[in-house]
């Protein structure tokens, strides 16, 4: 009852900017603000360190020198593995296979799993929030197996229209494919609630990660999905390194999918013999020094607490949300009642790649445009948005950067109050 | 600091706002003698640009889409400085904007209000929206039956 006002304003928890040294880069003789976390997060001292002290002390090739360094270098790498299946509290390290990242992952699982099990008539149910990477394989998949993907409806705020969507869910359907949470939204979907109608109607469930796992707990075991996909980049580690989630008993019986070195048992001209999961689905050499990179990048967010990141995001989405709203002449697209540090815009009278160019002279890097989601941008009837994305490193001084540019936009477009 | 905000002054000049709030011949074209859509993937712009030719000739010319301000004013600068003039001389003018365009140093040519454009040079994640509609008027007057890419 004797609230102060200043209370009303939510305070930033974390300060950890100072551990991410491209923070302290000026762009263009200004203060870096980047708010593109959903494109890619930066990468804090530890990670860039474990990949240089991997090349200068540890590197070698995996799974098949006798010497020293190879078997240090297999050590690491399955370190990593270990590392990945803690993040994600799968039940068995077995059933964490390295990918190139989300997009990979999804396709290793469409062109493995459902190329071998579906036929003509199947369905594949997926959301109207979906990222490309998570529509585009399983279009490919129904054109070689004769199965029809079938999308649930996502209502004016953003969310999952679960109505619809337990009326889509039907003997036909053999596989479940949604996000986490939605890159260009910001949603964060009933996934749990997802799967278990998924499974009472005896389909699969994907859950595509790509969104989450920097951002909140993830636990696949209380999930109960089948498989579970993210990026490494977008997680404060390296690029080109992900990984794919795969239930053991599922996993074990799918079909390889890229034929090569370290995938096999034993090879003849006649026939081969593939190994045991999860090296079937690791063809060719690996990027070990990803993995090592994402070892460290998860050891990052771990110990900065993936609850406390995810409070802190919480309270500046809030404070995002109230500024840019404040501004007059600006919608927000997306405003679901549980959501993830994304804000999606759009400004009267301003394109957002208008936008995006003068956010940009002002030091604050957003993404602007599709976001690799054209059929949620038709649905909502717009070409494109502005989004900010935000990340454990921001903080208010970046909410206020980004506000006062915005209203520089409308200034100078002469639009907004 | 200062580089940046004269940077984007020369980018978005008044004549540009101008275009962007009221487009020029900003309609479809039943009548068109030739007709090519335009896309840019990456940002998801697209228009329509229509042309009636004849003796070798634009006697007409118009647009219909939506895209930033940079695209949009581009496209109703283009319609308006092209409309009767022989297909050779567009042909030549559009390599000669895309060179004003991407080129640190162009040729010296007198662009005449097409000028307010050359802003974008400073600005290279945007000189797709400035080209768009050119490549499309010329794929449309080629005859070239594809979707314009700026990729």
């Amino acid at each position: 009852m004797n609230a102060p006002v200043a209370m009303t304003k939510p305070l930033a928890l974390l300060d950890r900017g100072g551990d991410f040294p491209i923070l302290s880069r000026p762009i263009k003789g200004r203060r870096l603000v980047y708010l593109d976390n959903g494109a890619t997060t930066q990468k804090p001292q530890s990670v860039i360190e474990a990949e240089t002290a991997y090349y200068q002390q540890s590197n070698a090739n995996i799974h098949r020198g006798v010497h020293w360094l190879s078997q240090h270098a297999t050590d690491l790498y399955e370190q990593g593995r270990e590392s990945v299946r803690r993040l994600l509290n799968a039940a068995r390290r077995e059933e964490i296979v390295f990918t190139r990242g989300t997009t990979e992952a999804i396709n290793l699982v469409a062109f493995s799993w459902a190329r071998a099990n579906l036929k003509a008539g199947d369905e594949i149910l997926i959301t109207g929030m979906e990222h490309h990477s998570n529509i585009v394989p399983w279009q490919l998949v129904c054109a070689q197996t004769g199965a029809h993907l079938r999308v649930a409806p996502v209502t004016d705020s953003g969310e999952l229209d679960m109505q619809a969507y337990r009326s889509l869910l039907g003997a036909r359907t053999r596989l479940v494919g949604v996000a986490h949470v939605s890159n260009a939204l910001g949603t964060i979907n009933p996934v749990a609630e997802v799967t278990r109608l998924a499974h009472e109607a005896g389909a699969l469930v994907l859950i595509d990660g790509a969104q989450a796992v920097a951002h909140k707990v993830v636990d696949v075991q209380a999930l109960d999905c089948d498989f579970y996909v993210f990026s490494g980049h977008k997680l404060y580690g390296p690029t080109g390194i992900g990984a794919l989630y795969a239930r053991y008993a599922i996993l074990k019986d799918m079909p390889p999918w890229q034929g090569g070195g370290d995938m096999i048992h034993t090879v003849s001209f006649e026939e081969s013999t593939y190994a045991d999961v999860p090296q079937r689905f690791e063809a060719g050499t690996p990027n070990i020094a990803g993995v090592v990179g994402m070892d460290a990048a998860i050891r990052y967010v771990q110990d900065v607490g993936l609850d406390a990141i995810a409070a802190h995001e919480r309270s500046l989405l809030e404070l995002a949300t109230e500024e840019l709203l404040s501004l007059g002449g600006l919608r927000i697209i997306g405003t679901a009642a549980q959501k993830a540090g994304i804000v999606s815009f759009v400004v009267d009278g301003i394109h957002p790649h208008d936008l995006g160019t003068i956010l940009d002279t002002e030091g604050v890097a957003i993404r602007a445009g599709h976001h690799c989601a054209m059929p949620l941008m038709t649905r909502f009837g717009i070409p494109g948005t502005a989004r900010a994305s935000l990340a454990l490193y921001n903080t208010e001084e970046d909410v206020a950067a980004l506000a006062a540019a915005l209203r520089k936009a409308q200034k100078l477009f002469g639009v907004g109050r | 600091m200062n580089d940046q905000h004269s940077d984007l002054r020369e980018l978005y000049q008044e004549v540009i706002f101008d275009h962007n709030r009221n487009p020029r011949n900003f309609h479809a074209m039943p009548d068109a003698s030739h007709v090519a859509k335009g896309h840019n993937p990456l940002c998801g712009d697209q228009l329509m640009v229509y042309a009636k030719v004849e003796d070798g000739i634009v006697q007409d010319v118009s647009f219909v889409g939506h895209g930033c301000a940079i695209s949009t004013a581009s496209a109703s600068l283009m319609t308006e400085a092209v409309r009767g003039m022989p297909i050779a001389e567009v042909e030549a003018l559009f390599n000669d904007m895309h060179a004003m365009l991407t080129e640190a140093q162009p040729e010296a040519r007198d662009f005449g209000k097409l000028e307010v454009l050359s802003g974008v040079r400073e600005f290279p994640a945007r000189v797709k929206c400035a080209t768009l509609a050119w490549h499309t008027l010329h794929n449309a007057i080629t005859q070239a039956r594809d979707t314009a890419r700026t990729e």
